[in-house]
């Protein structure tokens, strides 16, 4: 019973901030302040969802080192999204930085 | 959850919230707060569909995803006249629905049989997906100062409980590029990386 209200609790707030705004702007004109502010949306939520992970993958000290696998892998993927622009590149190559430095760290190379 | 909900980083962190026995309206909550920012994505995208009628808007904004968006709005800004872009939306939306749908199925039943399934470290195949959309759109030193300090704020706020330093670090990221915008001189920024 209670996964339902879960799974119930999550649609709701999952497509009611998502539809309703698509559905008003869409009638009305958005202030050109605004619209210009909207650009900086991806960049920003992007980097504050990423940067965390990568910096801090306990979630809570700054693990700055080599031994901190999400650092070199997100390293390497932030290298090929930027030289190759190509983003399945990017994820396959970034995955399998992790798993390799993964497995280095796990049989003491590093 | 993945036919209904449809919003990855919700899930996952719904899942942990759910193993660590949290309460149910405290994780309804949360994805409230993680999936704020997908309404500053539909307000995006939401001059481009000014045309569509209320049936293509609902199923659109049930389907909307970062994924969704960084796909479809490249596409909206190409400077074509084309008046079927929201075609666009509709198939790279219904294709990676269903892949969801799909991946949910095998990791449901790969879960079962793989003894530690986390310490694949598959999570982080989310980090260097938004890795590959964020690197793009960092365009101009607006964007830089944009996304430095979103990325400093999350790091000082990644304390705060329920995913909230997320919001703060966004909203002052914004307010940092539109600052930057309008303080630095005009002309084409340089490339940069993280």
């Amino acid at each position: 019973m209670n996964e339902y209200i879960l799974i119930g609790g999550m649609m709701l707030v999952t497509f009611g901030v998502r539809y309703p705004v698509l559905a008003l702007l869409s009638k009305v004109p958005l202030p050109e302040p605004i619209f210009r502010a909207l650009k900086y949306v991806p960049p920003a939520v992007l980097a504050a969802i990423i940067v965390p992970k990568v910096l801090m993958p306990s979630g809570e000290e700054l693990q700055i080192h080599i031994s901190n696998a999400p650092l070199i892998a997100g390293t390497a993927a932030v290298l090929v999204a930027w030289r190759s622009k190509n983003l399945l590149l990017t994820i396959v190559l970034g995955m399998l930085t992790l798993w390799g430095w993964q497995w280095l760290i796990h049989n003491g190379a590093l | 959850m993945s036919a209904f909900v449809f919003a990855g980083s919700a899930q996952f962190i719904a899942a942990g919230l759910v193993a660590a026995g949290t309460s149910t309206g405290i994780i309804i909550l949360t994805t409230l707060v993680v999936n704020l920012r997908h309404a500053l994505y539909a307000a995006t995208l939401a001059p481009h569909m000014k045309h569509l009628p209320q049936r293509w808007l609902a199923p659109l904004g049930f389907w909307l995803t970062d994924e969704s968006f960084v796909v479809v709005v490249s596409r909206f800004h190409k400077k074509d006249t084309s008046a079927f872009k929201h075609w666009y939306f509709l198939g790279s939306a219904v294709f990676m629905y269903s892949n969801w749908q799909l991946c949910t199925w095998i990791g449901l039943a790969a879960g079962r049989a793989i003894p530690d399934p986390a310490s694949w470290g598959l999570d982080f195949a989310m980090v260097v997906t938004f890795i590959g959309m964020l690197v793009p759109l960092v365009r101009s030193r607006a964007t830089v100062i944009s996304v430095l300090v979103a990325a400093v704020t999350a790091l000082l706020t990644n304390q705060l409980p329920n995913q909230f330093g997320l919001i703060v670090a966004a909203l002052l990221g914004i307010l940092a590029g539109v600052l930057a915008e309008s303080l630095l001189p005009e002309g084409q920024g340089k490339q940069t990386n993280e």
